[in-house]
């Protein structure tokens, strides 16, 4: 198990290596400078010299990899050209707003997928079934940017019923009390995290069913039905239980599609997360904040699936790592 | 719209129409093939099949279909945001620009880009996962571990990172970096295949003849492997196509005025509530197809190993559209013990 663990923590490192490499030679070798004169923005010679001097662009790029190196381990991740403070802090005022986004959604992606996937096993075959099997196909066909579009314009353009911006309202916020500030950040995070947590949901939906029927179909269920226990006694205790294994092991995998989502969804409802500060640095070229933000969500997904695997070993004692 | 559009739309159905009865007769003389077309079984395949063709039909045919250029912005005081009519049966944009035009130009670019980068993906993810599986050893722990790091990086922060370094990413570039990131999927279940394979009779007997590697994985191993590449193939040009339409949201993907399914969104986002339908049509038309490709991908799937297909559980196998290619391409189970008969 320690020896385990170890292993999982080298790879881990070796990811995030890999990962600050990748995005430092991308860099180096993409064209464009942050500093170059534009025509809408001249900008003289001197200048640019001294800028790059003070961002230490004019070293040989060994030296400038292994001060990036070295300053990423220690989790200094720059100097944001854009919002003139450090990357790691505007990453540190972003990144609870999408872990929360991303929390929300997967707890709404894991009940409703987990609750139509049991509608779907108990109706295996059955009209029911076959609807939601093909509807549910339909959702996780969606791009997600799309279907928050299409929740703003109903929710918040025709009906009125939710906000569409923010993470909350900046003009009532401070004057709230307690319970309303909750209700407020509840009623902004609505919208993202339904986006995210319905084209989840649908996915999860098909892996519960499938991993319900392939329970469904092994000895033991055929012993409880045997005995004599009624269809949903059988389903939800004896085939459900074998059959959360496998959907624990996709929390670790849902990570990358959550925050891949993050980036559009965010960009979409304006909520002040890690998408949309990476999709802002890319506008405004803004390198180390485009660099922090790519490694920084490699750390969290290797972190994520980290521990949903340790979360499955919890759950299922079969696969359990010995030595 | 005059007559001559809708006689060649007419025109477009019919050729697709006509190019699946082609497609299902050259079928029908394989196993696979047979399965895949038999009446009753794989509906949904079967419609997804007709209406990828009808997609491909009708984006070939753009200049002829489509009453108006993509680009020409007709009248922009008069025809801004105008919603359906008979003469512009989706529409118009913002920029007074004919949507059901846009839609068919930019079918072009978003199945092209589809179709292109899926090709690139499944062409690094096959010869990837065959070397790995046959040579094994040092070769294969270098490429899975690669392999491994490309699964858990959020693909669309190496793309942000890449797309956001080029000023104006040229369209090949993309679909490259696309096509680059997409493999890691598919070059683990290829190399599964390629394990199970090499150990085989036939591979052994082609060894002993004197076969050189090359010949052995292109002519007895690959083959083998197909149905699964093929079944990843139909499924990832949808992703191709998500995530396409996602970068160019966010407006480092196809560059206007070139339309996409994905830009067209993205130039219509801010005048959702004045003109839903140039939000809807685009967004609708990737839904579609995606839903399709993971259609065809289903029926494929049950048609090249029919005992799976019999076995029922999984008859309608999880599919994952929307989530990375790093989600599991087939049976999350796989790893669960099984006491299957």
């Amino acid at each position: 198990m320690a020896a385990w663990l170890v292993r999982r923590l080298v790879a881990a490192l070796a990811i995030l290596w890999t990962v600050a490499t990748l995005t430092f030679v991308a860099i180096h070798v993409a064209p464009g400078d942050p500093f170059l004169p534009s025509a809408e923005r001249p900008v003289d010679p001197a200048v640019v010299a001294t800028l790059h001097r003070r961002f230490g662009l004019d070293r040989p790029l060994p030296e400038q990899y292994a001060r990036y190196l070295a300053a990423v381990a220690t989790g200094d991740l720059g100097v944001s050209f854009s919002q003139r403070r450090p990357v790691a802090a505007a990453i540190r005022d972003a990144l609870p707003h999408t872990l929360l986004l991303a929390a929300a959604a997967l707890l709404l992606d894991y009940v409703i997928g987990i609750a139509i996937g049991l509608v779907q096993a108990a109706t295996a075959g059955r009209r029911l079934d076959e609807a939601l099997t093909v509807v549910t196909l339909m959702i996780a066909s969606l791009p997600a940017f799309w279907v928050a579009l299409v929740l703003l314009l109903v929710f918040g353009g025709w009906l009125h019923w939710l906000p569409v911006a923010g993470a909350y309202d900046p003009a009532l916020y401070d004057a709230l009390p307690f319970a309303g500030r909750i209700a407020d950040r509840l009623r902004h995070l609505a919208l993202p995290a339904a986006t995210l947590g319905i084209l989840g949901a649908a996915a999860t939906a098909r892996y519960q069913r499938a991993a319900l029927l392939e329970a469904l179909g092994q000895e033991y269920v055929r012993t409880a039905r045997a005995k004599g226990l009624d269809e949903r006694r059988v389903l939800l205790r004896h085939a459900w239980r074998n059959a959360l294994v496998p959907i624990t092991a996709l929390v670790g995998l849902a990570l990358p599609f959550l925050l891949t989502g993050a980036v559009l969804v965010e960009t979409v409802f304006a909520w002040p997360g890690m998408g949309r500060l990476a999709a802002d640095a890319i506008t405004l070229r803004d390198y180390p904040l485009v660099t922090g933000t790519a490694v920084t969500a490699c750390a969290v997904v290797v972190l994520g699936s980290l521990v949903a695997d340790l979360l499955l070993q919890a759950a299922d004692p079969r696969v359990r790592v010995h030595g | 719209m005059a007559a001559a559009s809708w006689l060649a739309l007419g025109a477009a159905l019919l050729a697709a129409w006509l190019g699946v009865a082609a497609i299902r007769r050259a079928a029908l003389t394989t196993n696979a093939g047979r399965a895949f077309f038999t009446p009753g079984a794989h509906a949904p395949a079967r419609w997804g099949l007709l209406l990828l063709a009808a997609a491909a039909a009708l984006a070939l045919a753009a200049p002829l279909v489509a009453p108006y250029a993509p680009t020409a912005q007709l009248d922009i005081v008069g025809l801004q945001n105008r919603p359906p009519s008979f003469a512009h049966p989706l529409g118009t944009d913002l920029y007074s620009r004919d949507v059901w035009s846009r839609l068919l130009y930019g079918a072009r670019v978003s199945l092209a880009v589809g179709a292109l980068g899926m090709v690139i993906a499944v062409t690094v993810g096959t010869a990837v996962g065959a070397a790995a599986g046959y040579w094994r050893g040092a070769v294969d722990a270098v490429l899975m571990r690669l392999v491994d790091v490309g699964l858990s990086v959020p693909r669309i922060f190496v793309l942000l990172v890449l797309a956001g370094l080029w000023e104006r990413m040229p369209l090949g570039v993309l679909v490259l970096a696309i096509g680059l990131t997409s493999w890691f999927g598919t070059s683990r279940l290829v190399r599964a295949e390629v394990l199970a394979a090499r150990e085989r009779e036939f591979v052994q007997a082609a060894r002993a003849m004197g076969a050189g590697p090359a010949r052995i994985v292109l002519r007895h191993v690959l083959p083998n492997a197909a149905g699964p590449i093929f079944v990843t193939a139909a499924l990832g040009t949808g992703v191709v196509m998500l995530l396409e339409s996602g970068l160019s949201f966010l407006g480092i993907g196809v560059a206007a005025p070139l339309p996409s399914w994905g830009n067209m969104i993205a130039d219509a986002k801010d005048s959702v509530r004045a003109a839903p339908w140039s939000v809807l049509a685009p967004g609708l038309a990737i839904g579609l197809v995606v839903t399709a490709c993971a259609a065809v991908a289903d029926g494929l799937r049950d048609a090249l190993d029919p005992r799976r297909a019999r076995r029922g559980a999984e008859q309608l196998a999880p599919f994952p559209a929307s989530w990375d290619l790093s989600a599991p391409m087939h049976d999350p189970t796989a790893d669960a013990p099984r006491s299957r008969a």
